[in-house]
């Protein structure tokens, strides 16, 4: 849940507090503090908008142009979460984040034997392009960006996606998709992976490199540190994985004969907002601030704008409480808050009821006005980086830029993060850090409000979404007649190609899209590359 | 039951890959003392069966997150009977509603940890429900 450690004396008074990143928080900071971290406005800062970015990217911040919102969203089949993209549209919303079900994520139809029970339940469920017509239906593509969070088959679903744009008549240079396709964190935690490392990269290097050309507006990878620490990571952790996986990525492009400013400035992230906020704040601005000396000294970036660090700041899933659950609509402000003072691009929050399941429309729709609020109401526009200048703040933002480089050191020296994750050297250490964390929370060490401290009341009681079964029977009957009515003939070649493609080593990407166009499933294009690629293989944490 | 004669399989049925409770409660038990094995994710029914009963595990613990964990724990308790297993303690864990808990005990789940349930709460259930030859 990220809070700091307190130490407090028998008068409450604090003697002590230690940020989960492991930096000492003093009761007062002023000019010797900045001496001492050895800043300078200059080489640490600079203004808004200059290299190293720590004060954000764009020289005027949030006046030139507000963060986008973008609430996670999908669930059923294709028509309920149609209503519910135009109901949040409606409602202002300016982005799109979809949500897929667990089969669809995992590559399987919604009739395969894996799928019982799951179709449709965590989210969206997609078989083919027929259900992305469905989705997309009266949603101006062109306007209206949209985040695809899938990952072990981004591949599939950024070709579809593609498709769709086509079929509706917008010109695929035009449209901005960002799927997640962030393998990598998804074997540290979340879990929806299926190929292993090397096949599974390779995707994404393929996205990136197809998106060069044909989508340029398109974020082919968006690097999460936020699902690392989920699973029970630091924040310092978090930003030093990030980097450290999205330069894995960029190393399996570079050899393909690209320049790094050819393709680096379409990369973004997608990092946690829960905790403390002041360790959040310098997380974020140091982390702006890393991911550009990276590609400036280790790969040599030269344009300025390729090096920035476009954020996702938001979720805080693991922030949230199952009890007194309506807490966590202040918890959300706060988080959302932190994100905004630190200069995210994009802000999505976790609804007040995700920690029990996927969101109303009535909590969906709070969780957007409070991003609204923030933005509109209370001054979060007014000015670029406005905690700038702090003596805490600059202090704590050098010593967490120390932290994470820290952290990438430790990575770096058992052979770097592919090795550490098909190893499960980080899984082991986030998974022992979660345990410790518990235990943190069980014993009142670290304080968590309607959990530990201030539980008296009344249990709350919410209202839920409810799964409804005969949405998965809609899905399953609508891809049976799916598969009676295409070109089956057409399917086959097109599956056959993208197997032969495959097993050449070329680009997936404009098979895939054909494949798509041929309606043939998600299950069956993930079959062709699973039986080529196999399997992932867990490594044994206990 | 003392712990240290204690086996528990974790395992993580269907297909969500969200672990941290899994392992987190895997890391608790260890700790006080029983022997821990974890599946890892994406098992079937049949996998964690078959795991069981290789392993001779005395408890079979479900980690759930998705929602699935009725249609999840029906087929397993079911497979477990046909198995002639279904002496084996099998609890559920993850994000489980109060509402579903009596349906969880109709289908013959003993165990039953929402996320959060404390550890200690969790190893005294199991000590004293454990029934061992």
């Amino acid at each position: 849940m990220g809070v700091a450690k307190y130490t407090k004396d028998e008068k409450d008074q604090i003697i002590d507090v230690t940020l989960q990143s492991g930096i000492h928080v003093k009761p007062l900071y002023g000019p010797k503090d900045l001496e001492q971290v050895g800043f300078s406005y200059e080489k640490d800062l600079a203004d808004p908008g200059t290299y190293p970015f720590t004060r954000g990217i764009h020289r005027e911040g949030y006046r030139s142009r507000a963060w986008t919102t973008r609430q996670y969203t999908g669930f059923g089949t294709p028509y309920e979460t149609n209503e519910r993209f135009k109901l949040m549209i409606a409602h202002g919303q300016t982005g799109l984040n979809v949500a897929f079900d667990l089969p669809t994520q995992m590559g399987y139809d919604s009739d395969d034997p894996m799928a019982e029970g799951e179709v449709g339940r965590v989210g969206m469920s997609v078989d083919s392009l027929r259900d992305f017509e469905v989705a997309f239906r009266d949603i101006n593509l062109e306007k209206i960006g949209s985040g695809l969070t899938i990952n072990a088959i981004a591949s599939i679903m950024l070709a579809m996606y593609q498709a769709v744009a086509e079929k509706y008549g917008y010109d695929p240079k035009r449209i901005s998709a960002t799927p997640q396709n962030d393998i990598l964190k998804e074997m540290i935690g979340r879990g929806t992976w299926i190929f292993p490392v090397v096949p599974a990269v390779k995707l994404i290097g393929d996205t990136i490199e197809y998106s060069m050309t044909t989508m340029p507006r398109a974020n082919p990878v968006s690097v999460c540190g936020y699902h690392i620490r989920e699973s029970g990571a630091t924040p310092a952790q978090e930003i030093a994985y990030a980097i450290l996986i999205a330069n894995a990525y960029i190393d399996n492009v570079l050899p393909r004969g690209y320049d790094i400013d050819e393709f680096v400035g379409r990369f973004s992230f997608n990092l946690n907002v829960f905790g403390n906020i002041w360790e959040q704040v310098a997380k974020f601005r140091a982390a702006r601030k890393l991911w550009a000396r990276n590609l400036k000294e280790k790969y040599g970036a030269k344009k300025a704008s390729n090096m920035f660090l476009r954020g996702l700041f938001g979720g805080g899933g693991y922030g949230l409480t199952k009890s007194q659950p309506e807490n966590n609509i202040m918890r959300g402000a706060y988080y959302a808050l932190s994100a905004a003072l630190a200069g995210a691009q994009t802000i999505a929050l976790c609804s007040y009821d995700e920690a029990y399941t996927i969101p109303t429309p009535h909590s969906a729709i709070i969780s957007l006005r409070t991003l609204q609020l923030l933005m509109d109401e209370i001054g979060l526009r007014d000015t670029v980086d406005p905690l700038a200048g702090s003596y805490f703040i600059e202090t704590i933002t050098k010593e967490m830029e120390a932290k994470i480089e820290e952290e990438m050191e430790k990575i770096e020296k058992v052979g770097g993060v592919v090795e550490a994750v098909a190893t499960g050297y980080i899984q082991r250490l986030v998974a022992r850090q979660a345990f410790e964390f518990e235990k943190g929370i069980q014993s009142g060490e670290l304080l968590k409000v309607g959990v530990n401290i201030h539980t008296e009341g009344e249990a709350m009681d919410v209202e839920l979404h409810e799964y409804a079964n005969e949405s998965a029977e809609k899905q399953i009957e609508s891809l049976k007649q799916l598969r009676r009515e295409r070109n089956n003939r057409e399917v086959k070649q097109t599956l056959f190609a993208l197997e032969s493609a495959t097993k050449a080593g070329k680009n997936v990407m404009p098979f895939l899209v054909d494949c798509c166009k041929a309606y043939a499933t998600v299950g069956e294009m993930t079959r062709v590359f699973r039986d080529i690629f196999g399997d992932f293989e867990e490594p044994s944490l206990f | 039951m003392e712990a240290k004669n204690i086996k528990v399989l974790i395992a993580k049925p269907g297909l969500d890959g969200h672990d941290r409770g899994a392992k987190v409660v895997a890391h608790a038990l260890k700790e006080a003392g029983m022997e821990v094995i974890y599946t890892g994710l994406h098992k079937t029914v049949d996998q964690i069966i078959r795991i069981a009963l290789q392993e001779d595990v005395d408890v079979i613990g479900l980690s759930i997150m998705s929602g699935a964990h009725i249609p999840i724990t029906e087929k397993l308790v079911k497979k477990a009977r046909e198995e002639g297993i279904d002496d084996k303690m099998i609890a559920v864990g993850g994000v489980i509603p109060a509402r579903d808990i009596p349906r969880l005990k109709e289908v013959g789940v003993r165990g039953i940890f929402p996320g959060g349930t404390p550890f200690s709460e969790i190893v005294s259930f199991i000590k004293e429900n454990v029934k061992k030859d």
